[in-house]
């Protein structure tokens, strides 16, 4: 049983991982949004685009991680 | 791998995650430190992957470079570029590390998408110990280069005096986590994209659904191809940015 719920648990933070990329998204999304109005100014931006992508995905990680845990540590 | 148990209760003709399993190359003795494994050879071929492109690319220099050549220069520039830019002039120091990192994850990721090969990178063991190492690097980097004064890092002096202390604290953790997240943003990428295109290849077993499974298959690799340059980069351009947090650690 408790297996179980363990493995109910490990679903529900896997939805964490979705939220996080919602974050991504919305990242990249007004990544592209500034790039079309200054295309000159956004190919040296991109760097800051993938640390900021980095950072916003660490946080879906560490649900990843809850996840990873409960399948097989807990 | 395709071991046909299609009597098993998760009704896929092989389970997903067996493409992860470590097993010895010689015998079925049980796995130590020191045995040879699959892991093992296919870290090996990524270490001699890059020996060959940056030895034979840079064998015979010409004017007009051929095409390994072209290829070794690029890496070069491409990383050379990016620990200049994102890390600063003093960082490139450390650029034979960051590079052999970078060239490292690529060879290993790309290695990896060969079918029936063993992808290195997808495990946790692997990326823990490169991002530990970065770490390291970075803080050792950090107290030689600053002393004391590098836990100015933690210590915000551009916010109010009562929110230090709070700062300081989500600094502190924020700091210790980045070998986490460092390494599972690299392993989680590669291991999840991998089993999702080994969990559409089970569904090919179904007569009915096979088109679609070869499909979604032939998709998912093409974006497992991007995943992987871009999984390699993302860890190489944390390092250059934690590094140049040890080596300017104003905020």
């Amino acid at each position: 049983m408790e297996g179980q719920l363990a493995h109910i648990g490990a679903g529900i933070a896997g939805l964490g991982t979705g939220i996080a990329a919602l974050g991504v998204g919305n990242v990249a999304g007004n990544f592209l949004a500034g790039a079309l109005r200054n295309p000159s100014a956004a190919a040296g931006q991109t760097a800051t685009l993938f640390i900021g992508i980095a950072f916003a995905e660490a946080l879906g990680i560490f649900s990843f991680l809850v996840a990873l845990l409960l399948m097989f540590a807990v | 791998m395709a071991t046909e148990t299609t009597g098993e209760k998760s009704g896929l003709v092989f389970h997903p995650m067996d493409q992860f399993i470590v097993e010895p190359l010689f015998g079925n003795g049980p796995v130590t430190w020191y045995t040879p494994t699959n892991v093992t050879l296919w870290m090996g071929l990524a270490v001699v992957g890059v020996i060959l492109l940056l030895v034979m690319g840079t064998r015979r220099r010409a004017i007009v470079p051929s095409r390994t050549q072209s290829v070794a220069e690029l890496a070069y520039g491409f990383i050379h570029k990016m620990v200049e830019d994102v890390a600063g002039k003093d960082a490139l120091v450390f650029f034979p590390y960051i590079m052999t990192l970078f060239m490292f994850i690529v060879f290993a990721n790309f290695l990896g998408l060969v079918p029936t090969a063993f992808t290195t990178t997808s495990h946790f063991a692997v990326t823990i110990i490169l991002a530990l190492a970065v770490f390291l690097t970075v803080t050792i980097v950090g107290f030689v280069k600053h002393g004391m004064k590098f836990l100015g890092l933690f210590w915000v002096d551009s916010a109010p005096l009562a929110l230090r202390p709070i700062l300081a604290v989500i600094e502190l953790i924020s700091y210790f986590v980045r070998p986490v997240s460092h390494s599972i943003r690299l392993a989680g990428n590669l291991m999840a994209g991998h089993a999702v295109i080994k969990v559409f290849a089970g569904f090919a077993a179904l007569a009915l659904v096979s088109p679609l499974s070869v499909l979604a298959v032939t998709a998912m690799y093409g974006l497992e191809v991007l995943v992987s340059f871009i999984q390699a980069y993302v860890f190489t351009i944390l390092t250059c940015v934690y590094l140049k947090d040890a080596l300017h650690p104003s905020h």
